[in-house]
Order: structure tokens, then sequence, then C-alpha cells
């Protein structure tokens, strides 16, 4: 199936009539040397055009609800519906941000008691919501560790310690924060190189950045050691929680040493991806970081709640939104850490890992080399196809189109980027047993082909609405907007 | 088990395979000591039919307000086909398209949403969002240092007149790195709420890496934007415009500011099909010259061809972004606001220009209905006499916190307060009226004010 560009569905008088304020008749009053001269160029369609095409657009899309979505490190789960039919109840969908707190008192409540869970299930001694996705998370962490040296006067210490695992965020955020990033490189058996981490630490050091467990797929074992290490040079330890999927309930980062995280709620509180967001990166610290958080802050005084901030907070990081970060996915993560609950809040980590270690044999036993192999999968697991790709010259990118035409997903590819044709593969909770062994089922008949019809994998997708995309000419031949034909 | 599928059956199956003798081995190479308590602080499991119950007592609690506070975010109507095509399963739960075979619905929708508001915006090329304006006119002042090739000052000049919350995301957002954001004190042209050009004689002839224009300002005036473009590039300054999009359908867009149009331009895309929901979320939009194209921060979809010649969409000069260039990354960015941004395609496509015009146009004369009921009522004042957009700064016979004390009472958010900002202006609110208010809901505020 394919969609013609709605401008093309375009003629010109055409429109929506219905969605017209007709009011008053659309008179331009502004001055005259400030008035637009020409109309923008925007779709000029009947409201069932409108319709027609950006339904046909979303059948296009491969989405949980549609497909199994193993997306390593994006943690793909169900997003339960609920939360977002009450996440958009019309009282809560109307609140302007800026309104007297008397106004929303229902609301704030919600957000102190996500606070307060946050807070319980990381360990952590205080929480803000604030940052609107992981990055945003991990600029406010890295920020609050700079001003945290910078207020005891501490001034030197600008290095960042990142593993050459980190997901690509890390580093970035580190250079945004005005840090010099060093990497330390991980181990054959997954674990941080400890000896170089302890080379690398000293007195320039600001803090490390870890997630744990890793992104090889692997609980980082000598985390105790780890955190001893760069707090006695200094430092502070700061934690991704982009896979705190697969710990949740069973380990807290503050009781790992940590001091400060991020959560990525889109990922292990179920909010949804939207096609490439929004996300909400909540940031939890430790006590000694308190006074940094990024601001505003719901607080309570006696059973009225109110915004702590800048007055409150002298010290804060600042804002890093115009209001408080994105509100509708915090009501959102709300509502289903309150459908988990606490028994719920355990299973998530246990049936994640059950659902990867699974996973992980069950290829393994069909002949597929597992990056880690002696190790437990976390919540996800890393498969290589370096041997495929040097005996039969079918790779990662090949296995992963060819996924697409058996109805997968195809698992993250090519990250980490340690581990030579990786798939990066993490079913989540969610998912039933059958499901998985459909996807074991589909990868051994893609081995199969890879034997006997290497071509038919190599030119996958075959059955999607476009073949493999020419990403070379994309870039080179840059076309990101649309023109009318001459 | 709420949302995990697995019957007593698969885990004893899925357990033999892996041959672990239960849930709890998959955990052995957890040291034992770091092993959490039982969660305390998380409440017993709610069904759905309970959750439901509790979010609507607290929604009610709230109640239905009367909204005119506008300062940054705007309610319009949004078209009832807007949120049930955007929570459809295939736009909602369908992430990044990295699999870009697998998510031409996404893509597509996202080079139509490009191609918009570059026009909207007069400009060449657009992103596929920034978390909001204000962090977006963070990553605008970052992205002129990178552009521009001759300025070594990393200064940005940055009126008064522009969001107050704005210039404080901006300094947390840049604060790090060595920019230096420079406030223009308010230096207002007599009765226009606007900024006088002459207070930029004070950095004639320096070297300004940036100045950032908002307009409508952030009192809803409207700046003399031709003489304040052409004024920073005369000066070998770089131009960032901050503008409402609503606004865009009435007025001049940056690209054809002064002689030679604006280098960047950003926003807050809430407008456009988003509700207030309580702050987020929304969307930032940058749009800018073709020239600055790779200096550009976030996802950007390009069109091309598949094997077989066919048309097709995909992420393009991806080596711009963190999961290519890592620490030398534009910006940290990952994930984006991309359901919001759908909710503005689908929105755009159903007003097209005509019915944003229409929108705009009645804004503005709400907005001047709103003005002649409260102007009558003693001790209020309109501050500002030149043109405006939607918004307006009144001026009270007493503090503002009772007026708006006042108005809540009624169930009215009656505006944003601007004496803790700009206590040179007096007992000053900002208002806004859009389409959506009725002179029912005026009528109610002149009187409560009264």
């Amino acid at each position: 199936m394919t969609e013609k560009l709605i401008f093309e569905h375009s003629r010109p008088g055409r429109s929506a009539t219905a969605q017209r304020p007709h009011t008053v008749a659309a008179q331009n009053k502004m001055p005259a040397a400030l008035r637009r001269k020409s109309r923008p160029l925007l779709p000029e369609v009947s409201e069932l055009q409108a319709v027609r095409h950006f339904t046909r657009l979303s059948q296009l899309n491969f989405s949980i609800d549609t497909h199994f979505y193993p997306l390593g490190s994006c943690t793909m789960k169900y997003n339960p519906r609920a939360c977002n039919q009450y996440a958009m109840l019309p009282e809560l969908l109307g609140r302007h941000p800026l309104a007297h707190e008397s106004l929303g008192q229902g609301f704030l409540t919600c957000m102190f008691e996500l606070q307060e869970m946050l807070k319980d299930v990381t360990g952590m001694r205080g929480v803000s919501l604030t940052p609107m996705a992981g990055a945003q998370g991990e600029f406010a962490g890295v920020a609050m560790m700079r001003a945290y040296h910078q207020s005891r006067g501490d001034v030197d210490r600008d290095e960042i310690i990142v593993p050459d695992a980190a997901h690509g965020t890390n580093p970035a955020t580190a250079t945004m924060c005005g840090c010099k990033v060093v990497e330390i490189p991980s181990l054959s058996n997954g674990d941080i190189d400890v000896e170089a981490l302890k080379g690398a630490v000293g007195p320039k050091t600001a803090g490390i950045m870890l997630t744990n467990p890793s992104t090889l797929g692997v609980f980082e074992r000598r985390i105790v050691e780890v955190s001893q290490i760069v707090h006695k040079a200094g430092g502070l330890l700061y934690y991704d929680g982009a896979n705190l999927n697969a710990i949740l309930g069973k380990v807290r980062p503050g009781d790992m040493g940590f001091d400060v995280i991020h959560m990525n709620l889109h990922k292990t509180f179920s909010t949804p991806h939207g096609g490439g967001g929004p996300g909400s990166g909540a940031v939890g610290v430790s006590e000694r970081l308190l006074p940094f958080l990024p601001i505003p802050i719901v607080g309570k005084e006696g059973e009225t709640y109110r915004w702590l901030t800048e007055k409150d907070m002298p010290k804060s990081i600042g804002r890093l939104s115009a209001f408080m970060g994105n509100a509708g996915v915090l009501l959102r993560a709300y509502i289903y850490m309150r459908m988990l609950g606490r028994d719920g809040m355990h299973r998530v980590a246990e049936f994640a890992s059950l659902n990867a270690n699974y996973l992980s044999v069950r290829l393994q036993k069909a002949g597929f080399e597992a990056a880690y192999p002696e190790r437990r999968a976390s919540h996800e697991f890393i498969i290589t196809v370096k041997r495929q790709a040097r005996e039969l010259g079918v790779n990662a990118m090949d296995f992963a189109k060819r996924l697409l035409d058996y109805g997968f997903h195809a698992p993250t590819t090519y990250f980490p980027l340690l581990v030579p044709e990786c798939l990066l593969v993490e079913p989540t909770e969610t998912e039933s047993k059958q499901d998985l062994d459909a996807f074991v089922d589909a990868m051994i008949a893609i081995q199969h082909e890879a034997e006997t019809d290497a071509q038919k994998v190599k030119t996958a997708p075959h059955t999607l609405p476009v073949r493999r995309l020419d990403d070379v000419r994309a870039a080179k031949q840059l076309d990101i907007t649309w023109k009318a034909p001459a | 088990m709420p949302f995990i599928p697995h019957t007593q059956d698969d885990i004893r199956e899925m357990l033999d395979v892996i041959g672990a003798s239960s849930v709890e081995a998959l955990f052995d190479e957890i040291p034992a000591g770091l092993r959490a308590k039982p969660l305390s602080g998380i409440p017993d499991a709610l069904s759905e039919m309970a959750i439901g119950q509790l979010m609507q007592a607290r929604a009610v609690q709230d109640g239905r307000v009367i909204n005119f506070i506008g300062a940054g975010a705007y309610e319009h109507h949004i078209p009832a086909a807007v949120w049930a095509i955007v929570t459809r399963g295939e736009f909602y739960s369908a992430y990044t398209p990295y699999q870009a075979e697998a998510s031409q619905g996404t893509l597509q929708l996202l080079y139509q949403y490009q191609t918009m508001m570059a026009s909207l915006t007069g400009m060449d090329v657009s992103n596929a969002s920034l978390y909001d304006g204000a962090s977006a006119l963070g990553e605008a002042c970052l992205m002129a240092v990178r552009a521009h090739r001759k300025s070594k000052s990393l200064r940005i000049l940055i009126p008064s007149t522009v969001s107050p919350i704005y210039s404080k995301v901006a300094h947390a957002v840049v604060g790090h790195q060595r920019l230096s954001l420079e406030s223009v004190p308010l230096s207002l042209s007599k009765d226009c709420g606007t900024l006088n050009v002459s207070a930029l004689d004070a950095y004639k002839g320096q070297d300004i890496t940036a100045l950032v224009i908002q307009q409508p300002n952030f009192f809803g005036q409207l700046e003399d934007v031709d003489a304040l473009t052409d004024w920073a590039h005369a000066n070998g300054t770089m131009v960032i415009a901050v503008v409402n999009p609503i606004s865009l359908a009435l007025l001049k867009p940056p690209g054809q500011w002064g002689a030679k149009g604006v280098d960047i331009v950003v926003g807050e895309g809430q407008p456009l099909g988003v509700p207030l929901s309580g702050g987020g979320p929304y969307f930032g939009f940058i749009t800018a010259r073709m020239e600055y194209v790779r200096q550009m921060p976030g996802r950007i979809i390009g069109r091309t061809v598949d094997l077989e010649g066919k048309q097709g969409f995909t992420l393009t000069l991806q080596a711009r972004e963190q999961h290519i260039r890592r620490s030398k990354a534009t910006s940290n960015i990952c994930t984006n606001q991309g359901l919001l941004v759908t909710a503005a395609t689908i929105y755009m496509s159903l007003l097209g220009a005509e019915g944003l015009e229409d929108v705009a146009a009645t804004s503005c004369a709400r907005l001047d209905e709103l003005i002649a009921a409260v102007t009558k009522v003693p001790g209020v004042q309109l501050k500002f006499a030149a043109p405006r957009f939607h918004e307006a700064v009144l001026v009270f016979n007493r503090p503002v916190s009772q007026v708006l004390d006042a108005l809540a009472k009624q169930g009215i958010a009656g505006g944003f307060d601007l004496t803790p900002y700009y206590p040179e202006l007096g007992n000053a609110l900002l208002v806004c009226a859009t389409e959506s208010r009725t002179t029912a809901d005026i009528e109610k505020y002149a009187k409560a004010i009264a």
C-alpha cells in the first residue's frame, strides 16, 4: 500500500469548513508592514481526505499494538490504554500550567505521589519530574554533579568517565555540560575494566556515567567496587536508568551507591513511544545533591500541594522546560504505577528477565551466537551474526530487514558498538511464550534462507510498503521539504 | 498479573529450557548484599476500574476552569479527528523510525510536517522537533554559535521583551558551555511595549554572535522586526526568531524579516492541536536557512528511493546526532516529541492556511472584546495601545494577586501576573483570549473583577 503526499491530495479552495470558528470573518488587522503577503504551503483538503490520509499513513507503521517489537534498550512493552484514557480526562487536559495552584490540587496530588513512588523504587532521596526525555535527564544529572563540585570550591573537576559501551547520549551530554569525556574499556566478559578505571580517576574527575545492567545486557558485578573507587577519588556516580526494567524492585540504584539517576518513563513506566517521543527523564538524587534538583518540584504543606521554585531552591540548576516537563506523560506513568502496585512492580523485572533468558537460550540452542554466553541475560541480550557475515555474506542489517517480512520489528542493530554485527534483543515482560517461540522460528527460517538463498535475505524486505531504502542518496541528494512541481 | 501473560505452565516450561530452578535464580549474578527489600512505598495494585475512579475524582476536584492565560501555552479548539487519529496504536505505540521500511507512516508524516513548518516560518529547512519552545531557544543559541563562521564572542543578546521564562531555560540549557546570554534591558518605545531599536546602539560595532527577537513578544505586542533584523545583519550578528505558529497565519514570517530574513527560527508548537494538559508534552520547532542544515540539532527526515526506484522516507544527516557522533554531536537529543508533531500535522491539514487565518483573527477579535469589557471596570487600564496579537497587558489599581484570587473563586484562570518579572510596569497582568473564549466567558470575567 502506498499513500500520496497530502500536498498531492490538495486542491485550491478545498477546506474542512466545520473546523472554522465562523463567528468572525477572518480579517487580517495586522499593520500592513507586518502583514503576511502570501499563504504558507498547507494542505487544502476536506476533513474526510485528511482523516483518510493520516489513517492510511498509520497503517504503514509497525507498532507495539500490531507487532512484537524487541528493540533492545527501548523497552517496548504494552502501553495500557487506561493510562491514555485517564490522563486525557477533560479537566486534566484543560489545565493551563500557570493557573493558580488552588485550581490544580488533584493534578498536583498525582505528581507528588509519583515523585514519592519513584523515590521508593530507586532508593533516592529526592526526585524532579521536569526533564523531558532521558537525554535531558542525563543533562540534569551531569549539571547537578558539576554544581555540587563547584559549590564546594572544587572547580577543576571537568572530566566525565564513560564506558566505551555507553549509549551515545552519555558522551554527548558530557560535552553539553562543558565536560571532557574519558572513555574506559569493557572486558570480554561484559564488565567494565576496573583496572582501567583506577587509572582514569583523579582530581579532575567529576564523575562516572554508568548503566547497570550495562548496554551489553549484563549486570555490572563489581559495581560496589566501582562506586568505592570513584567516590574515593572525589567523583560522583551517575546512573543511566535506560535498563531499569531489568532490576525494578530487585535492586535500587541508591543502594548501589549512585548519587544521581535518570529514569526513562517512556521505557520502564510504559508511557507511549509515539513515533519518536515524547519521553520523560525524571531524575533522582542522593542527599548531597538535593539542593541542585531542577525546578519546579511538587512540595506538600499540610494537606496542600504547591510548586517549589527558585525561592525555595536557590541552588537549583534551573528550569529545563518552560513549565514543568511532560505533564501528560507523567500522568500516564502515575496511572501505570498505580495499576501495577507493589506486587506488579516486583514482577516487571522477573518476567522481563524470564523472557530474555528464555529467548537467549532458545536462540543459542538453535545455533545463534550470544555475545556473552556464559552470563545471565538481564532484560535484554546480544546475538552476533559475525560468523554469518563472514561465511555467508549475510549481516545483522540483512537479518533485521528479513525479520520485517516475517512480521516482527527488528531488534536494535549495531548497538552497542563493541560487538560486531550485533542484534540487541529486548522482549519485555508483556510478551507471551508463544510470541517468543514464533520469533525463534523466524530467526531459524532466516538462517536457513541465509544458507540456501542468501540474496533473498540481502535484498529484504520484500513485503513491506517499500523495499530497502537508499540512505546514501538521502544524505547526498538532500530532499527534506516538498516543493510543488514547477 | 496485569499485563503479564505467563501461565504457571509457561513459567515451568521456560525455566526448564533455561535450566534454572526458579525465576529468582535468574538474578543470581547480582551480589546478595545489593538485593533490595520489598518496596514499601508503593500501594497495592488498583484495577483499571479503581484507578479510573480515582482519576475521575481528582479531575472533578480540579474542575473545568475558564482559561485566560497565555504566556507561552495557548488554548485553541482541537478538532476531534486529531486525537482520534493520534491515539491509534500504529502512531501511539510505534517508536523512532530506525527501521525505515517499517515506519513509512511516521516518516512520511514527519516529512510533511517539515515542509509545513519551513513554509509557515518562511525558511528553507526544518527538523522533526525538539522538546519545547524554551529549550529550542537554548538549542538555537548553540546552533548559532556553531554556524556563525566569523563571530568569536559567543555573546547572544536577549531583549527583555522576550519571555523571561524562555530566557531562564536558555540559561539553564547553555550555561555550561562558554556562551554568554546577555539581557537587553527593558527600554520600551513609549506606549508600544516593544523594544526600542535605539536600545541596541550600546552594542553597535561589537562582536555579537546572535540577537533573539520574539514576535509577538512576551507582552503580545508586535516588534519592529524589520528594523531589528537589519540592525543585526549590518552588525554581523545572526538573528534567532522566536514565534507563535498561529500568528504566522497573519504575520510576515521570519524568513521575510528585514532585507535578508532571519537565520534560525524556533518556537512552541503547542497551539497547533496540542492540549494545555498541565504544561506538557508540547513540542519545540526549529527551522533555518539551508546553509545551516548540518548544524541543526535533532532528527531530520529525507525523501529518497528504494531498490525499485519507488519513493520512500528515512532518517537522514544522522552524522549530526548522538548515536553516530557521540561526544561531538550537535546535541545530546535522542527522543523527541513525535506524537505531538503528529497532532500538529493533522491539525494543520484540517485547518489549512485559511482555517489558521480564521483562528488567528478570531482570537484577536476575542481579545479586543475582553479589553473592551474589562477597561469599563474602574481601576483597570490597557497598558500598551500599539498593535498586538492575542495577548495584552492590563494594569490594575490593586495588587494583581487579589484580582487573580477573585477570578479563581469564579473558576477563572485570569492571566499571568507580571509583577515578579517586570515590577516597573506596576500591577500588571498578561491576559490572553483565543477563539475558544465566548462572550459569556468574557462577561463573567468582567463581572468577577468589578
